[in-house]
């Protein structure tokens, strides 16, 4: 499997965890994609380094050849895929936090605390 | 000095964020179980990434920039490391958008109940949560 293969699929689970599974729906929030930009800029530089120096080497047979800022096109589709299951991750630890708050306001009113939370900024 | 290159980027990596932790009072390393949590099978998951992609020798490391120690796979303790800064860099950036803007919506807006993340009541990171709260109840 090429390095492309593998990080279209990096993406599109880490998409699935977000969005499926743990529910967190990152992607659908400003915060998310705010914190994203400004880490697209500093992966830039870091990945800039490694890949112009070179750090590392990528076989071309794998990767596309479609770079920027030295860095394989595959190197943002991992470091996407990477920030999003640990952003995923760190919201649902939060969430679990959070639930014993949660359980209380339901145990006193039914229904209420649930009515209450507004879906917002989706 | 070259091997100390990768090494170098991962430490201006932290560097580059501490002030967030230290100035913004972002209260990522404070809640340091939370971080490994969110860290650690990210460290597995892309670690074996990282490890398949070079056993097949999709990438390979130039080893003028590393310090030389391997890892089981060969793998270079750099990229162990990498899979522990950059995640949490990653925490650090998201949690600074948090104090800065506190009535956008995380996810995790209820993130005032006890356990790890319940804070130190002395420190000042309960506004923004409390604040956060404030906004999902009104209608």
């Amino acid at each position: 499997m090429t390095y492309t293969v593998a990080g279209v699929i990096a993406v599109l689970a880490a998409l699935a965890y977000d969005l499926l599974l743990a529910r967190t729906r990152l992607v659908r929030r400003r915060a998310f994609w705010t914190a994203y930009a400004i880490m697209l800029g500093c992966q830039l530089i870091v990945n800039g380094v490694l890949t112009g120096v070179p750090v590392v080497r990528y076989d071309p047979r794998r990767i596309t050849g479609v770079r920027l800022v030295y860095a394989p096109v595959e190197d943002l589709m991992f470091g996407f895929a990477m920030v999003l299951v640990t952003l995923t991750t760190w919201v649902l630890l939060g969430r679990r936090g959070a639930a014993a708050t949660r359980a209380e306001a339901l145990a006193v009113q039914p229904g209420r605390a649930a009515a209450a939370q507004p879906q917002r900024d989706r | 000095m070259a091997h100390l290159l990768y090494l170098g980027l991962l430490a201006a990596c932290l560097v580059g964020t501490a002030p967030l932790e230290l100035f913004l009072h972002v209260r990522v390393y404070a809640r340091w179980r939370r971080l490994l949590g969110a860290v650690l099978p990210v460290l597995v998951l892309f670690g074996a990434w990282d490890l398949v992609g070079s056993a097949t020798r999709t990438w390979t490391y130039n080893s003028a920039y590393l310090l030389g120690l391997r890892l089981p796979g060969r793998l270079p303790v750099e990229e162990l490391l990498f899979f522990l800064v950059v995640p949490s860099c990653a925490v650090l950036t998201y949690e600074a958008v948090r104090v800065r803007r506190p009535r956008w919506s995380y996810g995790d807006e209820a993130d005032i109940g006890p356990g790890d993340d319940a804070g130190d009541p002395a420190d000042g990171t309960a506004p923004a949560e409390v604040s956060g709260t404030h906004v999902r109840n009104q209608p």
